[in-house]
């Protein structure tokens, strides 16, 4: 109804093919799409009903514009730290993950806009193709190859050995080794790699391997000496058996889901630690839907794009998990914000607020003498173009109404301009000053 | 008082350069020599050549400056300097010294790189600060790595040894045959041998600065009006800190000088000459590491500059960012629902303080002399008037004449008046989170001490009535005073940005009663209607009655239909639309699915879902969206007061009853509650014989505890739907919590059930004694009762254990609010701090205010989300609502 008003009988008598071209160059292409689906193609309306539909989309486009001016930036921050006071802060939280604890809330965010190099609990989904996915079993054997896995996780019991007679003993648990997808062989072909002398299998059930350790290793001076065999027990139960450096846990999760009314089980696998190179190298995964929560490692990984749209995923995830509603606009200009000069750069004084051309602005953030010292060394000049500036300075902020730089002499028209025409002579008609963007 | 006005173009700042000062500069402002520790004669005059000499300018009442000749509120203040008998390395310019005397040739001054690849590089410095300038600093930093890895100097060929620098101006070298500390002389000398056309490469403009500057031998010394000493009630004169650490650096000053004088031996000279060094640092900033902080004789820490200007009370963030301002108010708020939501109630004393400068017109004389006439006493008055002619501020607090006053009134003079009705005023009320903390309001003078608020927009500032108070600020200039109007107004910001939804709409009575007056059972006699409609202000004919006989009677909805414009289509979910009333289409038996056909509630009640604040998309938000906001205002200001009227009628009360329920409901909640204890002490008892199966990547007591926790929960709500079960659906208590108004099915439950498992820390209550929560129980319990379940309910009473946990819980819920409040806030201000410059630019992109192109056009789509039906720019499926015709049904409308 209302929303005509100011537009007149704009666009009231075109053709319909003519509306429908003037909406696909005016409306974004997600809004044109669903236009198109619903309404164009639509069979059942009349073709006035669709015109009238069509034009109302299209002024209802223009009038929900931002307006020139409009402090994007305040309103984003106030919509995103408003509701930061009604956030939880409780740090771990069950995610509808049972089997671990994910960082959540408040601290999560803080996390985020931080750009911290680790995230205090890092995680990654991991995806599997379509030969992978419908199957536990295959899926277990990919979540194995991803677990790191030493020595010492599938071990019964410490290494046995006593001061004095060059052996090892090692008693592996049977159950674990199994878990971890380990045969013996494995474990007697890494520590052979390790040369720390003749390996033999004493037994395979239980599993026990006995090392004779050579005198390159324990020096016949040393034989004596406790402490050169508890270096070397750790030594032993540190050797690398397989799986992803960073991933210290991964467990298969199941989904339902429905294609063509059939329903259908997936797998996929979650991991505690994050290695998105490397995993993503792994047969079986998905490459193109690994997902981790390390902002940096997806920026160095995939490129910055990338990890502008991690960041944007991450803060909704966390507000959603919150039950929070913030319209996604203000989370994507913060992570543009973040994003924009190639690298991820932190909110705080290191990154986007510490990086401003103005030195008041710095100054009046944090570390403010500091800040002061150094920008006479650089024989900075403060511009006061931003906000904090030039309010130090008693002037008008350049957001909002203040971008109108345009001013006009306020007297009766007739007058106003024989007052130009005057001043024009003397040379004073620059005080209508166009505004410089 | 001077009114800004045209010419304010002439105090615009256009930039401010900032530099290092310049020894000549220091001499050239001073206007004494400061020699002299001493601040007063005997006499209580002061010392010539000392901190106090009066030409450090004028501060006292009535004195003659006898540098500028002008009174205290003229004299700026003027420079003195005291004169170093060595010089002294200046804290904070140390780390660039530093930075200098690493990649500079301790023999020739020379930067410690080869010709040709200097200048390459200040080629690729001059292109880098053009382009990238953030990429200009890290490429400086590698310069200067790359000099100070260079041991040799390209240039002369001579060793160099690593300089040990130790924060904030102690420097040594650490030569073959040990290592030696360099003094401010020696590291002046090295830094005046530093090339000018080389400085660029170091980070330093030579233009502007040089870096010997950077070790000063002449101190300046701040005006008086910088450290102004206050006197104290007992006629005592006391000193600024400034000026106390001064006299600290003119003794150690004096000190050295006479040791030199007196060719004491070098040692001794040494470390006065550090003291005085230190002493200097700490005049600069108290805070620095590794230095003897300044103290009083109490051991209070001295504020010297850095102090100043540091931190939220600091000159910068707490006198130039923030400023205290005048014609400002604040008091208690209390709520009048019968007052408009634009407008604002206040007290008359408010409204005979705060003024405005009416200007004086052929239009206005009249209204004027009213004013003036009423004097500063009686409200509508004046305070002040300011004669064009002669330019004289009268104040009418000291007139008797106001008579005659009134009458020599010209076209031109400004007449000081009070508030009246219709004045606008900015309204806040802290903590201002978001940009509805602050909105518009037209004034309407009242009697009684308080600001009225209407209830509808507690929600945008978070308020309520239990002893809120609220600032008020007058807008004192036209242009203020539309701008206001026309962006701040409190009608335009029913709609909040943050998710494009409505954020001032009904809460508490206002939903309870929009309910209580649309259900389906509400028949109104003609005298009810007459009232309620009364209350609304409606006027216009009464509609046809729902029913003629025996007597007229009419709906709820039919009334609530009149406010409705009249081409209004609606469909939607109410609040009540829930377990047994859940219904998904018109068809709804149970009044819970909302229907509006043009203008006309069909189907379906009013509640929170449809008429509340914070809920997108609900028949308020579309009005507003789709009539504008004034139609939107004119609802909240109409009908929303017949829902609270509804309530005069009905009346709205909880009592003990409310939450009682028959003796057989109870007992099916203990059963509940037995089942479920059986059933975990069948957990405990497989846990403990190892029988329990583990959750993957869970420990079994993890999974145990899981299990328990699940059951109790589980418990819980079964044993809230049996009690909501057996309640009467007019229980007041119940109508709140169903529509939305007050309260939900959980605090239900609690009431007349049970209270449920107390978490804290996320887990089950678990601390206290070394294996057990409290001595009650045997160590080691893992039954519920003994891990902060809580059987009882708020109707018959916790047992003391209970109390105790529930206390647990409570407490750990305001610790967590007390810690969440500072973090979120923090963060608030880094965000803030981040995206303040961002705005959106005539061309649809996303820039800050130093020219950054941050988004090419905002949020994807450019749309702003105030104006989104919750997000989406067009909501396609409403446009078919509203204007979709089916093909074969041309006809039907």
């Amino acid at each position: 109804m209302s929303v005509e008003q100011g537009f007149g009988t704009l666009y009231s008598d075109l053709p319909l093919e003519e509306l429908v071209e003037r909406a696909r160059q005016i409306l974004p292409k997600y809004i044109y799409d669903e236009l198109e689906e619903k309404v164009i193609k639509n069979e059942k309306l009349t073709e006035n009903s669709k015109r009238r539909i069509i034009r109302e989309a299209i002024i209802k486009y223009i009038t929900s514009l931002a307006q020139p001016g409009e402090p994007v930036g305040v309103v984003g921050a106030q919509s995103l730290g408003e509701p930061g006071t009604q956030m939880t802060l409780r740090t771990f939280h069950y995610a509808g993950i049972m089997e671990f604890d994910v960082t959540l809330g408040l601290p999560r965010l803080i996390e985020i806009v931080d750009a911290r190099r680790e995230p205090s609990t890092p995680i990654m989904k991991v995806y599997l193709d379509e030969k992978h996915k419908y199957s536990a079993e295959k899926a277990r054997k990919i979540a194995r190859k991803l677990e790191y896995t030493t020595i010492d996780k599938i071990l019964d019991r410490d290494p046995e050995w006593m001061a004095g007679i060059p052996e090892m003993r090692l008693y592996l648990d049977k159950e674990l080794m199994e878990d971890k997808g380990v045969t013996i062989e494995k474990v007697v072909e890494v520590l052979k790699k390790a040369k720390l002398g003749e390996v033999t299998i004493e037994s395979e059930d239980p599993p026990v391997i006995l090392i004779e350790l050579s005198e390159r290793v324990l020096p016949p001076s040393e034989a004596d000496n406790p402490m050169a065999y508890i270096a070397l027990s750790n030594k032993v139960k540190k050797l690398y058996l397989k799986g992803v450096k960073g991933i210290k846990r991964a467990v298969i999760q199941q989904h339902e889901r429905e294609v063509n009314g059939k329903k259908v089980v997936e797998y996929m696998i979650l991991t505690e630690g994050s290695n998105l190179a490397e995993v993503m190298k792994i047969k079986g995964v998905d490459y193109r839907r690994v997902r981790t929560n390390n902002i940096h490692e997806i920026a160095e990984v995939l490129g910055i794009e990338a990890a502008r749209q991690a960041l944007v995923d991450e803060i909704m995830d966390v507000l959603r998990d919150s039950n929070l509603d913030v319209d996604i606009r203000h989370i994507m200009l913060l992570a543009d914000l973040m994003t924009f000069t190639g690298v991820v750069r932190q909110i705080g004084r290191l990154g986007v607020a510490g990086q401003k051309p103005s030195v008041l602005a710095r100054a009046a953030f944090e570390v403010t003498a500091k800040q002061l010292f150094d920008a006479a060394v650089r024989g900075e000049e403060e511009r006061l173009l931003g906000v904090t500036e030039t309010i130090i300075a008693g002037q008008v902020p350049r957001v909002g109404t203040g971008i109108v730089l345009l001013t006009s002499p306020h007297s009766p028209p007739d007058r106003a301009q024989a007052k130009a025409e005057t001043s024009n002579q003397e040379g004073e008609g620059e005080k209508m000053e166009v505004g410089k963007q | 008082m001077v009114y800004i006005g045209e010419d304010r173009e002439d105090y615009i700042i256009k930039s401010i350069v900032m530099r290092m000062l310049p020894p000549r500069e220091i001499n050239k402002m001073a206007r004494v020599t400061i020699t002299r520790p001493e601040l007063y004669e005997s006499d209580g005059s002061p010392v010539p050549g000392g901190p106090r000499d009066p030409h450090f300018g004028a501060i006292e009442p009535g004195e003659i400056c006898p540098v500028c000749g002008n009174t205290r509120e003229h004299c700026p203040g003027h420079f003195g300097r005291l004169e170093l008998a060595r010089p002294v390395i200046v804290p904070y310019y140390s780390d660039h010294i530093y930075y200098m005397l690493q990649a500079t040739c301790r023999v020739c001054g020379r930067l410690l790189l080869p010709q040709e690849k200097i200048d390459r590089y200040k080629i690729i410095l001059k292109k880098l600060k053009k382009r990238w300038p953030l990429l200009a600093e890290a490429f400086l930093k590698e310069v200067r790595k790359e000099a100070a890895a260079t041991m040799e100097c390209p240039h002369c060929k001579s060793r160099q040894f690593k300089i040990r620098y130790i924060r904030p101006i102690l420097f040594y070298e650490e030569r073959p045959e040990g290592e030696t500390r360099l003094t401010p002389i020696d590291i002046r000398e090295r830094l005046e041998a530093i090339r000018d056309d080389e400085l660029e490469l170091l980070g330093m403009d030579p233009e502007k600065n040089r870096p010997e500057w950077a070790v000063i031998s002449t101190l300046p010394v701040p005006p008086l009006a910088v450290r102004p000493p206050i006197t104290l009630e007992t006629g005592l004169k006391s000193e600024d800190d400034l000026t106390h650490a001064l006299v600290e650096i003119i003794r150690q000053n004096k000190r050295l000088s006479n040791l030199i004088e007196s060719s004491a031996p070098e040692t001794m000279i040494e470390d006065a000459w550090l003291a005085l060094q230190f002493v200097i640092a700490a005049y600069i900033d108290n805070e620095l590491p590794n230095i003897y902080p300044l103290t009083h004789k109490s051991q209070r820490m001295m504020k010297t500059l850095a102090q100043r200007l540091k931190g939220k009370e600091g000159r910068l963030r707490g006198n130039l960012s923030g400023k205290r301002v005048n014609f400002s108010s604040r008091t208690v708020i209390s709520p009048d629902p019968n007052i408009g939501i634009n407008e604002v109630g206040v007290p008359v004393e408010v409204a005979k303080v705060l003024t405005f400068p009416m200007r004086v017109t052929p239009y206005n004389i009249e209204e004027a002399r009213r004013y003036v006439l009423n004097g500063p006493y009686k409200w509508p008055g004046a305070t002040f008037v300011y004669k064009k002619r002669t330019g004289k501020q009268i104040d009418l607090r000291f007139q008797r004449n106001y008579k005659q006053l009134a009458e020599s009134l010209e076209v031109g003079d400004i007449v000081e008046r009070h508030m009246i009705d219709g004045d606008v005023v900015l309204f806040n009320r802290q903590p201002s989170l978001h940009r509805m903390s602050i909105l518009a309001h037209k004034v309407r003078v009242m009697p009684y001490k308080t600001f009225r608020l209407n209830p509808l927009v507690c929600p945008p500032y978070n308020a309520d009535f239990d002893g809120d108070e609220m600032n008020l600020h007058l807008m004192r200039s036209q242009e203020a005073r539309a701008e206001a109007e026309e962006l701040l107004l409190v009608e335009k910001h029913i709609r909040t940005p943050r998710y494009g939804g409505p954020i001032i709409g009904g809460r508490q009575d206002y939903v309870s009663g929009a309910y209580l007056l649309t259900v389906k059972n509400r028949l109104l006699t003609e005298k009810e209607v007459i009232d309620l409609l009364g209350a609304a202000g409606y006027k216009g004919e009464l509609p046809e009655p729902a029913i003629l006989a025996p007597r007229k009677l009419w709906t709820g909805k039919q009334i609530v239909s009149l406010f409705l414009p009249d081409d209004f289509n609606y469909t939607g979910r109410a609040k009540i639309n829930s377990g047994p009333l859940a219904c998904d289409s018109i068809d709804c038996l149970h009044d819970s699915y909302i229907a509006i056909n043009r203008g006309k509630l069909l189907i379906g009640v009013f509640d929170k879902a449809a008429i509340g604040a914070e809920v997108p998309e609900n028949v308020l938000h579309k009005i507003a969206l789709e009539y504008g906001d004034a139609k939107a205002r004119e609802l909240l200001d109409t009908m929303y007061k017949m829902f609270i009227r509804m309530l005069d009628l009905r009346g709205l009360t909880i009592s003990l009853s409310d939450i009682d329920i028959p003796r057989e409901a109870r007992e099916e909640i203990q059963k509940l509650i037995r089942e479920a204890k059986t059933e975990i002490e069948k957990l405990i008892s497989d846990y403990r014989a190892g029988r329990l199966e583990p959750i993957p990547g869970r420990t079994l007591e993890e999974t145990l505890e899981q299990k328990i926790i699940g059951r109790l929960n589980s418990l819980f709500s079964e044993a809230g739907k049996t009690a909501t079960k057996y309640m009467d659906p007019f229980n007041d208590v119940f109508v709140m919590a169903k529509t939305g108004a007050r309260g939900s099915e959980v605090n239900i439950t609690q009431m007349v059930a049970l209270l449920g498992q107390q978490v804290v820390r996320g887990k089950r209550v678990s601390r206290g004694f070394r294996t057990r929560t409290l001595a009650h129980f045997k160590p080691g319990d893992l039954s519920p009762e003994a891990k902060g379940f809580v059987k009882g309910n708020f109707r018959y009473g916790l047992r003391p254990t209970e109390v105790f946990f529930h206390a647990a819980a409570g407490r750990e819920g305001l610790v967590d609010t007390a810690v969440k409040t500072s973090q979120s806030g923090y963060m608030q201000r880094r965000l803030m701090n981040a995206e303040q410059d961002l705005y959106v630019a005539y061309d649809g992109t996303v820039r800050d205010s130093y020219g950054h192109l941050v988004q090419v056009r905002y949020g994807e789509d450019g749309a702003d989300p105030m104006a989104t039906y919750h997000g989406k720019a067009v909501n396609v499926d409403r446009l078919i609502e509203m204007y979709g015709e089916i093909r074969e049904s041309t006809n039907h409308r």
